[in-house]
């Protein structure tokens, strides 16, 4: 696949995200113009792009798409339900072809025999006129409010084509053809000001903008029709015939030309012709003897009545500015996440060959060197916290994602449910919210078949017949949290306890706080739904959930109340490629413990030392807490010396301690992983590179308090 | 720190110019096409409840490479550190094909030798002492032979962490006598 179709297939399937929320949207809350439009727009530049890589299946299969839309546009066909879920199954398949194209390939036969069977429905809708021919034509002439109106009844419009017009494969004369064949170009002015020097000119790139008067019978949404091709490469403005003042004023202000002539602008807009142009300025040379009280152009313009005082200002503004409104174009760049990935891994090295150059600096003695090394490390780790923001995504586009699968879900189900999102604008690391797509997907699934009751069953309850489900983002102590909150019908305390009873989870007798009694629906093969579906309730599932973010660094809880609904929430860090970690000592090797997971660290005194060699507990104020002796797990040969110390870390609301030499505190740490040699390692989470450039060893204390359990239970 | 032997610009020609090394006393060679680089031994980071063979990590600027003690990969005891051991670092495909780099320990790096095909002789069956798949072949050296091994299976990534996982209970005896 060459750069151009994937910069198609990319852009695609943005411009399909956006047509799918839009027909949502529309579902939702009705069709609105600006929805049918951006909908509209999509397909358009799908189409338009497919023709440009050459790619025919996907312009025959856009083009009746692109019809029906636009008879949707000029409100001839009015969209329904049915009508909505043809064009979204449309949509998807779009992102089949697309999904062809990105491998390369010729679309399969049951890939083409879907594409026909759409067409043919998209092609039924365009042989039926709506029954209620209900248009309103919404351009009408602008009301004269008091004064200001121009002398014109023609439209006026305002083109700029943007550079990279041309190397698109867009001629813009063709574009002025178009229009010519909707009305009459009464009068047009080519701006050439953007023209650069002979030298610098390039020749595939367009420099010119018109100025057009426009006499025709179309509407303002037909004109704008015309420039939907080039609509992202180039500024149009239109102005209604008989048009006030206003807005030839913000048609000034919105004119791209770095320098035009204060008069030009005038005329160019309309405001005043060429005549009364010429005029002002005979009059401003016939005093050119007196340079110093020669009026302005503008003063000049005013005093004889030919414009009013205000468009002069607003034209005198816009020459003034011109200057600095380039650097306001501020814009997005798309980048390679492979690209971002080395920046990050280089800056990581770069944080850690400051901390070396650092620590000899301060071998050395030499102060200045200290001083300057340490500013370099301070910068070197803003570096590295801008960086990493680099790969800060915001979570709302995972969550929009969801819109569509509650809707489908919703109606599979027969149920009415609404999702609401909040707190889209949360961000975190793009690799976290790429593995968090699919226990989401879960959770939300498994709210919708079991949470939310059926609407019969909700007025029965004397709640709303509508389902709610809300998902929910927050940043919370470094980290974020993710809530998925259904106002459905709660998870039954017993009905779980007995569950786990059945299933030997739990002694007869154990009391349980209500956290814990929830918690058990993440034990595998734990699942209370009575029926089982083909959307959930297999049994595979939440604990396969608590898994992939437990491996996220992340912890899942649970909050329900019968008849009232149920809330998960996630706990994540913002991303995978840092951690805070807690440096320990055993023999001559370093270890980083997760900070997240201690809780205290505390000396382990003579007694409790001779206490504890043929035990693996200690009392800590009055709690029985055992431990593991690093040394001894991981078999160090050298003997220790003559103190140990004890960390006392939290997992999943247990705690254990970690025996080790010495604590060597708190620090930063860009996380290593540790290749797949290594990948059945227990107890052991990766690693990361000391200042001193040897490697650490990140514990997971997770794992490594699995691996002991089943040790001495073996024992 | 790290002393490059001018192998590298030279690997670009043909299979047949080997890297000879010595292990125990005994020379071995490797197809150089694989080697990156060649290191001092130092600052290892050990790995716990990992098999003998393999050694550590080290930091080979900013990324984390395992290191191999070939000796205790071939059962025949774990190399002495001297003066002159070495990490040869071996570019090896793992799983879905990507690349790994792996360090193999040995005592001494001694020269980049040309081996033509009609001086490389099948391994035997068995004499060696070494399984008979590590063998590429036998080349002969001034007379002499050189095993010339063979670093997919030797390094295999899938063999090695497939040994780990079954280190871990051995891990535990050890702990336990």
């Amino acid at each position: 696949m060459d750069e151009i179709q994937q910069a198609f297939v990319v852009e695609g399937r943005e411009l399909l995200q956006m047509m799918e929320d839009n027909l949502l949207q529309m579902e939702g809350s009705g069709s609105d113009s600006e929805t049918i439009n951006a909908i509209f727009r999509a397909a358009h530049t799908i189409k338009g792009g497919a023709g440009v890589i050459e790619c025919n299946f996907i312009v025959e299969f856009t083009h009746v798409l692109e019809n029906v839309l636009d008879e949707m546009r000029a409100g001839v066909i009015v969209a329904d339900r049915e009508l909505i879920e043809v064009l979204l199954n449309s949509a998807d398949q779009l992102g089949a072809l697309l999904t062809c194209v990105e491998n390369n390939s010729e679309p399969g036969d049951d890939v083409n025999l879907t594409s026909a069977a759409l067409r043919e429905k998209l092609q039924h809708y365009l042989g039926k006129p709506a029954a209620g021919h209900d248009v309103v034509l919404t351009e009408a002439s602008v009301q004269a409010s008091g004064g200001g109106e121009m002398e014109t009844d023609n439209w006026h419009i305002s083109l700029r084509f943007g550079p990279d017009v041309l190397r698109k494969g867009m001629d813009p004369a063709s574009f002025l053809r178009y229009l010519m064949e909707l009305g009459q170009i009464v009068n047009m002015t080519t701006l050439p000001d953007a023209m650069p020097d002979a030298d610098e000119m390039d020749a595939e790139s367009c420099y010119l903008g018109f100025e057009i008067s426009y006499q025709s019978e179309a509407d303002k949404a037909k004109i704008e029709g015309v420039f939907d091709f080039v609509s992202d490469d180039c500024v149009v403005h239109i102005w209604p015939p008989h048009s006030k003042l206003a807005d030839f004023i913000s048609s000034i202000e919105t004119l791209p030309e770095d320098t035009m002539r204060l008069g030009e602008i005038l005329i160019l807009c309309g405001a005043l012709t060429q005549h009364e142009l010429d005029f002002a300025l005979s009059a401003q040379a016939d005093r050119v003897d007196d340079l110093s009280a020669q009026p302005k152009i503008g003063d000049l313009l005013v005093n004889q009545g030919v414009v009013t005082a205000e468009v002069v200002e607003a034209a005198a503004v816009k020459q003034g500015r011109v200057a600095d409104k380039k650097s306001i174009e501020s814009q997005l760049i798309r980048v390679q996440a492979s690209k971002l990935d080395q920046l990050i891994d280089l800056v990581g090295e770069m944080v850690i060959a400051s901390a070396g150059a650092n620590m000899q600096a301060r071998k050395s003695g030499e102060t200045a060197l200290v001083e300057s090394t340490s500013v370099i490390s301070m910068l070197v780790e803003q570096i590295r916290d801008s960086a990493l923001q680099l790969r800060m995504v915001q979570i709302g586009e995972t969550f929009t994602r969801f819109q569509r699968v509650v809707r489908d879900t919703s109606r599979e189900l027969g149920k009415d449910i609404e999702l609401l999102i909040s707190g889209s604008e949360a961000e975190l690391d793009k690799s976290v919210v790429e593995k968090l797509g699919d226990p989401l997907m879960h959770l939300v699934r498994n709210a919708l078949d079991h949470g939310i009751e059926s609407p019969e069953v909700r007025t029965a309850n004397g709640k709303p017949a509508r389902g709610t489900l809300r998902l929910n983002a927050y940043h919370e102590s470094g980290g974020i949290a993710i809530e998925i909150i259904d106002d459905g019908a709660g998870m039954n305390r017993e009905k779980i306890l007995n569950k786990a009873r059945e299933r030997e989870l739990i002694s007869p007798n154990q009391v349980l706080t209500d956290s814990e009694i929830f918690g058990l629906i993440f034990e595998p093969g734990f699942s209370t739904a009575d029926k089982i579906t083909n959307i959930s309730g297999r049994g595979v599932g939440l604990d396969v959930v608590k898994r992939n973010i437990a491996a996220l660094r992340g912890s899942i809880e649970v909050e329900s109340r019968e008849g009232q609904g149920s809330t998960f929430r996630i706990r994540l860090p913002l991303t995978l490629a840092i951690i805070d970690g807690f440096l320990v000592g055993v023999g001559r090797a370093s270890y980083v413990i997760p900070l997240g997971t201690v809780v205290e660290c505390i000396e382990l005194s003579e007694q409790d030392r001779a206490d504890t060699l043929n035990r693996q507990y200690i009392n800590l104020r009055g709690e029985v807490l055992p431990f593991v002796r690093l040394r001894e797990q991981f078999a160090i040969s050298e003997s220790g010396g003559r103190r140990e110390n004890i960390v006392v870390v939290q997992y999943a609301g247990q705690k254990i301690g970690l025996v080790v030499d010495e604590l060597m505190g708190e620090f930063q740490t860009v996380i290593k992983p540790l290749g797949t040699i290594f990948k059945h390692i227990k107890g052991i989470g990766g690693s990361t590179i000391l200042g001193s450039g040897e490697v650490a060893l990140i514990l997971d204390v997770q794992s490594l308090v699995a691996l002991t359990t089943a040790q001495q239970n073996r024992m | 720190m790290s002393t490059n032997l001018p192998v590298i610009a030279q690997a670009t020609s043909d299979d047949h110019q080997y890297l000879t090394f010595l292990l125990n006393g005994e020379m071995f060679a490797i197809a150089i096409l694989n080697i990156k680089e060649i290191i001092e031994y130092g600052s290892l980071t050990e790995v716990p409840m990992m098999p003998g063979f393999i050694r550590g990590v080290i930091n080979l600027r900013g990324s984390v490479v395992p290191v191999v003690d070939l000796s205790a990969r071939f059962g025949r005891g774990k190399t002495e550190v001297s003066r002159r051991t070495c990490i040869v670092i071996i570019e090896v495909r793992g799983e879905d094909d990507a690349k790994q780099d792996i360090g193999v320990m040995v005592d001494s790096v001694s020269e980049v030798l040309e081996i033509p095909k009609s001086e490389i002789e099948p391994p035997p069956a068995f004499g060696a002492r070494i399984r008979v798949d590590f063998i590429g072949g036998m080349g002969k050296v001034a007379g002499k032979f050189v095993i010339i091994l063979n670093a997919d299976k030797v390094l295999s990534v899938d063999e090695l962490s497939m040994l780990g996982q079954a280190a871990l209970p051995t891990a535990q005896a050890e702990l336990a006598a």
